[in-house]
């Protein structure tokens, strides 16, 4: 069967297990749509949220961004994975204790004021609005590839599946298809990792297999690795990195206080019985989602490998264009990867000198989905990859979807505008408003600012930003009050805007931006990926400040403080002492 | 409420135990001390860029478990947990 039937046939088949799983656990109920019922067993709840977590942007964009940064790339693998740590041990507890369905709805709560939920629900589209982005752009992505078809066409697809599949979901359809979809991507990233891992090292433990000595001589990979790049004229894998240490820490702080900031991994708390659940849940997403993180690596230093073994089988011997492997031809095709022979010669040289190179285009993107074939691996697992990346891109987006159309129905009109409208109304609206979340980020995927992983940076910034802060300080700072948490979320989503939008442009058009996306520009070194840390500090700072100059919260607030803290009596509406 | 305030208490103390492991293994192992550390080999890993790539993501799995167990202990022991009455 050619590679193409067989494509469509895998993803043709995970497709109609997905839609077949949202059929049956299909949303009857506002509590089903919201937060599955609140019955989620904490080991089915941690896969469903290593779906819903790993995007895109983690299955196809994260290995390829690691195989061209090497070690400033590690950025991404501690900051989207420590940030469990966080939400474990300082938020999803707590969360869970207060049990509503949204994430609004708690500040709202907390500080006593509608205003407060408001400012809540922009940082919370904002955010997951940027983050959907990336999901498109990725879907977009492994459409053209999979549909032979171009990358705006294959976005157009993308939106339209998305559309049937979370507005059919709601939390309760989305869990059971996530639990699915996880099972799927892990499968597709694993075991290309495994057959490429024993091709290149004999070792079939990928983890492992990057430590060890390549096959058929006493040199380790990652040495190996090391030394050809430095032949070509690139920084060596291991020790490259990212723009500065104060820049690499600043991003990973961003990204860590983003994930545990991020409301969609957030209301994945809110579905499992007991406080206890919620702690032991945050453990169970991250081990499955280390799974994927540690072999990450590994395929970014193969894949890296493999690709120059392609182009320079042997050193000074280069590819033959004519002679070019097929899945060059594919790449070819969609527009993410391009050659031109400057010299003339009919070979290709890869070469970091821009005058001599002759590979002018490889999208980061596409290192993940062509990996399998660039290490000539059979059909089934090039289609399994498709079928993996496509799950990771919709488990993600239809999670995302949730938060934004929750946001909307529940907080503002139910929250806000109008209090008297029925539970059917409700579920009515929550549709209707993630089909337009759907539209507005297809419409920027048309226009995409970044690589995915990099759009998706951002939303980690405005989350860390903005939402992490006035959480944490609900649960830690009693004395935090309204004015404070207000003034601290304007101020740290208002600095972090700022700081990305002179760089990048008004909402990401490259045309609009009008300080230039130069490093020189840059505060301390600091790239506006990284800088939700720096706002974090800033929302800090602000809310300390004008909390002590403004009234304690009232008492009923200061006890619904100490009874979020302890654990008993969970799921009874806010016991009284 | 002074019994809720040692146990609010006792918590704090767990969760600054776990976190400075948390920072140790990520910020300073992995990018602060990490050029130190490459000096160091793990296999055919550099240490440092193995805390940065490996090793800072296994710990944050057993940091957690960790927690979850020690609090899941802390709430019996003050008489805090779910199940007591329901």
């Amino acid at each position: 069967m050619s590679l193409q039937a067989t494509t469509y046939l895998v993803v043709g088949l995970t497709f109609a297990l997905y839609i077949g799983i949202a059929i049956w656990a299909r949303a009857s109920t506002t509590k089903d749509f919201y937060v599955a019922g609140g019955h989620i067993h904490p080991v089915a709840n941690g896969m469903a949220t290593a779906a819903d977590w790993m995007s895109a942007a983690s299955f196809i964009s994260m290995a390829g961004l690691i195989a061209f940064m090497g070690y400033g790339g590690s950025v991404f693998l501690m900051g989207w994975t420590g940030g469990y740590v966080l939400l474990a041990m300082l938020l999803a507890p707590y969360l869970r204790k207060f049990g509503k369905f949204t994430v609004p709805e708690f500040i709202g709560e907390r500080y006593y004021s509608k205003g407060a939920r408001v400012v809540a629900v922009i940082c919370l589209i904002v955010a997951s609005v940027t983050y959907v982005i990336g999901q498109m752009k990725g879907i977009g992505v492994a459409f053209s590839r999979f549909l032979e078809v171009q990358y705006e066409i294959g976005l157009m697809i993308g939106m339209g599946i998305v559309f049937i599949y979370a507005v059919l979901g709601g939390m309760k359809g989305i869990t059971y298809t996530q639990i699915a979809q996880y099972c799927v991507l892990i499968l597709a990233y694993t075991i290309p990792a495994i057959f490429i891992s024993i091709s290149l090292t004999g070792n079939p433990i990928p983890q492992l297999g990057l430590g060890s000595m390549m096959t058929g001589s006493e040199v380790y990979l990652l040495d190996r690795l090391d030394e050809v790049l430095r032949d070509l004229g690139f920084a060596a894998y291991t020790t490259n990195a990212r723009l500065s240490l104060t820049n690499m820490f600043a991003y990973t702080f961003s990204l860590m206080i983003g994930t545990a900031g991020l409301p969609h991994v957030i209301i994945r708390f809110f579905t499992v019985p007991k406080v206890k659940d919620a702690r032991s849940s945050a453990g169970w997403a991250l081990v499955f989602i280390a799974i994927l993180y540690t072999t990450a690596p590994s395929v970014a230093a193969m894949a890296r490998l493999n690709l120059i073994n392609t182009i320079e089988p042997t050193a000074g011997e280069y590819m033959v264009y004519e002679e070019r492997p097929d899945w060059i031809r594919n790449w070819e095709a969609t527009g993410l990867l391009a050659f031109e022979d400057k010299n003339g010669d009919g070979v290709i040289k890869y070469s970091a000198d821009a005058e001599t190179n002759e590979m002018t285009k490889i999208d980061r993107d596409i290192m993940v989905l062509a990996n399998p074939e660039i290490a000539g691996l059979p059909n089934w697992v090039v289609a399994l990859v498709a079928a993996g990346g496509l799950a990771a891109a919709l488990s993600t987006a239809a999670g995302l979807l949730l938060a934004i159309s929750s946001a909307i129905s529940h907080d503002l009109l139910k929250g806000i505008w109008r209090p008297d409208i029925n539970e059917q109304q409700e579920l009515l609206a929550s549709r209707v408003a993630m089909s337009g979340a759907i539209l507005l980020a297809g419409y920027l995927g048309f226009n995409p600012p970044d690589f995915a992983a990099g759009t998706v940076a951002l939303a980690f910034g405005l989350a860390a930003s903005s939402i992490f802060p006035a959480l944490m300080m609900g649960i830690f700072y009693k004395r935090m009050n309204k004015e404070g948490a207000i003034a601290g979320m304007i101020a740290g989503l208002g600095v972090t805007l700022l700081y990305v939008f002179q760089h990048k442009g008004i909402m990401f058009v490259q045309s609009t931006s009008y300080m230039g996306d130069m490093a020189p520009n840059w505060f301390l070194g600091i790239e506006p990926n990284a800088f939700g840390a720096i706002g974090a500090l800033v929302n800090f700072a602000v809310a300390f400040a004008v909390s002590r100059v403004t009234a304690a919260p009232p008492d009923h607030i200061q006890h619904l403080v100490e009874d979020i803290r302890v654990p008993h009596g969970a799921g009874a509406p806010s016991a009284q002492h | 409420m002074s019994q809720n305030n040692n146990y609010w208490q006792a918590n704090l103390r767990i969760i600054a135990f776990c976190l400075a492991i948390w920072f140790v293994v990520s910020f300073v192992f992995g990018i602060i001390l990490v050029e130190p550390l490459n000096s160091i080999s793990l296999g055919g890993y550099k240490l440092g860029f193995w805390f940065a790539q490996q090793g800072s993501i296994y710990v944050f799995v057993v940091l957690i478990f960790y927690y979850a167990k020690r609090m899941a202990k802390l709430d019996r022991e003050h008489d805090v947990h779910e199940d007591k009455d329901d």
